[in-house]
């Protein structure tokens, strides 16, 4: 360890400083940050298998039961909506953890004290890490939702009850189912950068997604159907309908998406606001 | 060069930093000190924009620390060692700090060379040793090629060989004409390596002076004189505390001499140009006159006696004493803490 009692600093000069740090630095920072843990990698597997794996699970148990199914049970059955369940359900979950890690990781780990005295404009590294999780995430939702709409699909051809993404709402579907794990990905950012802690955020994000829903059903029925167009799975479910009618009292798949999207930029925001205003 | 001015800053109802204000100049190590609890990592939090004060600025080269056009080029601050993702590897944590001041890629190479950590730059730092993570936090520091340098506790927990290498390191930062900054609460790892100290207890400045002044300025300094008439001089002492009284004394206390199992005498309270005036004055011949230094960890104990936050034996929060001024002022006196058993003759 010769090297270790050398104190000369042997460093070549620095190019000579112009502007000011910013942006394209930090984006690229985060990138960095993103791809150099083993952790980012491992969610992103387990979200592919889930939902391709849940999928396939889904439609291959339906084409195997189908001669004994029931005629109204074939006839409601959706084909599109099976086959990104997986997604929807637990890749969900995944997402969440990924969304929540990016910035409670960095307090969890004390990182972001590191970070925010390299880069002390902080709205700077919050927009950031927003983006590139919005990318990541979107990317490899993409990625699972149309991977097991094709597999589904192809593990239903013996049923002749199959979608195509030419068919009416199931491109929306498939699109949509990505687009609205990415946005439950946002919204744990968000109550990540609120309460700072990895594991509240995820029980809070767990309970507006899953818990809230299913509180709100032992509402009088009236009163829930006041509420449900309101609550934030609902872009979920208005999204990946296919087959039949739209879930009645709620909005149209994409004003029921903007009412999911509204929630999370402004949790977005609050989180951004608090992110700055605070001690680190 | 950090300026500070004027910093207080709460948490609830407790005053972590008070009023504190004070230069830090290039070219220097300056010693940062004070007991646990008093608000030397809240400064350097400060100093970095990590906090925010209720009251006071901090400027660093000028500027706001959040203005910096690139604050890694200007500052290299090293707070926690442990404040880093354990999942990542040492190169690519210094890549993602490198990347946010566009500073080139190559520098994360030549500072884990610099530093010694070369060969585990690939691995997670998760794996590292206490030593490895002050060093990977140094590599950090110095990605930039900052002027200003802070670093909290950075010898802490390091073996005999990481504390030297680190002094060292300090040094010739200094000596290239840097600002180095640097925190602790044990003297004894100032006294080798900083010029100048700034101490503060639960939050205040109790001193800020170079090494030799905060030494000669404790009022732990005494003058041991040998001579075959012990009793004329230690008599001459007593009459001149009587007769200018303790305001002439350089501690503010009374002047005083105790005989030695050695047949030598200690004289508190006068310098040792005094005693020998004295001396001369009473025609008392003398064998010996030596400046007995109180220990910087000796001096640095006495001038925080009353502010230590966290004690044995005692509560938290008791009152600060009369003597919680700054030393700077000449003002400051206060009983020695420990006893002559614990002096260290002629040591700087």
């Amino acid at each position: 360890m010769a090297a270790m009692t050398q104190t000369e600093p042997a460093l070549s000069a620095l190019p000579p400083a112009t502007g000011r740090a910013g942006f394209g630095g930090t984006l690229r920072s985060e990138l960095t940050k993103i791809r150099s843990v083993r952790s980012t990698y491992w969610t992103l597997l387990v979200l592919l298998a889930v939902s391709v794996g849940i999928g396939a699970a889904i439609t291959g148990g339906t084409a195997a039961n189908w001669s004994h199914m029931a005629p109204q049970d074939r006839a409601t059955f959706d084909p599109t909506q099976a086959s990104v369940a997986g997604l929807f359900y637990l890749g969900q979950l995944v997402i969440v953890v990924l969304g929540a890690m990016t910035l409670t990781a960095e307090y969890s780990t004390g990182m972001i004290r590191t970070s925010l005295t390299a880069m002390p404009r902080r709205l700077v590294i919050y927009v950031s890490k927003i983006l590139i999780f919005a990318v990541v995430a979107l990317v490899v939702t993409f990625v699972a939702a149309f991977i097991s709409f094709f597999v589904g699909q192809s593990l239903l051809a013996s049923t002749h009850d199959t979608a195509t993404l030419s068919q009416p709402n199931v491109l929306r579907a498939v699109v949509g189912s990505a687009l609205y794990v990415t946005m439950c990905g946002l919204l744990a950012f968000a109550i990540g950068a609120i309460l700072r802690h990895t594991a509240g955020t995820i029980t809070t994000v767990i309970g507006l997604l899953f818990v809230i829903p299913i509180l709100a059903h032992l509402l009088p029925q009236s009163w829930y159907q006041d509420l449900e167009r309101w609550l934030p799975d609902a872009a979920g479910r208005s999204l990946s309908v296919t087959v039949g009618p739209q879930p009645p009292h709620l909005f149209s798949p994409w004003t029921q998406f903007t009412v999911f999207a509204v929630y999370t930029v402004v949790l977005l925001v609050i989180g951004g606001v608090l992110f700055r205003n605070r001690d680190a | 060069m950090i300026e500070v001015r004027g910093l207080i800053k709460r948490y609830g109802d407790k005053v972590a930093v008070n009023d504190l204000s004070f230069d830090v100049e290039p070219g220097h190590v300056t010693g940062f000190l004070g007991p646990n609890g008093a608000g030397k990592t809240t400064t350097m939090r400060l100093i970095l924009g990590l906090d925010y004060p209720d009251a006071g600025t901090v400027k660093v080269d000028g500027r706001q620390y959040a203005h910096l056009a690139y604050p890694m080029r200007e500052v290299g601050a090293l707070l926690d060692a442990k404040a880093v993702h354990g999942g990542r590897s040492a190169y690519n944590h210094l890549l993602c700090l490198a990347q946010t001041n566009n500073l080139p890629k190559r520098r994360v190479g030549e500072v884990l060379e610099l530093v010694g950590l070369t060969e585990v730059a690939r691995k997670r730092t998760k794996g590292f040793s206490l030593g490895m993570g002050q060093r990977l936090g140094i590599a950090a520091t110095l990605l930039g090629d900052p002027a200003v340098l802070m670093f909290d506790e950075p010898v802490n927990g390091l073996d005999p060989e990481g504390i030297l290498w680190i002094r060292n390191l300090m040094k010739t930062l200094a000596a290239e004409g840097r600002t180095v900054f640097v925190s602790s609460h044990l003297m004894s790892e100032m006294e080798n390596t900083a010029d100048h100290l700034i101490v503060i207890g639960r939050g205040s400045l109790l001193a800020d002076c170079t090494m030799e002044e905060f030494i000669a300025r404790s009022s732990g300094q005494t003058v041991r004189v040998r001579t075959p008439q012990p009793d004329v001089l230690a008599k001459a002492v007593s009459e001149t505390a009587a007769s200018t009284g303790a305001a002439a004394t350089r501690a503010g206390g009374a002047a005083t001499a105790t005989a030695n199992a050695d047949d030598s005498l200690t004289v508190h309270g006068l310098t040792s140009d005094q005693v020998g005036d004295l001396a001369f004055e009473h025609g008392v011949r003398l064998h010996e006159l030596t400046v007995v230094r109180a220990s910087l960890e000796e001096a640095f104990m006495e001038l925080t006696a009353d502010s230590v936050e966290y004690r044995a034996g005692h509560g938290p929060g008791t009152e600060p004493g009369p003597d919680d001024k700054p030393v700077a002022d000449g003002t400051a006196s206060g009983q020695p803490a420990v006893e002559d058993s614990y002096r260290v003759e002629g040591r700087i």
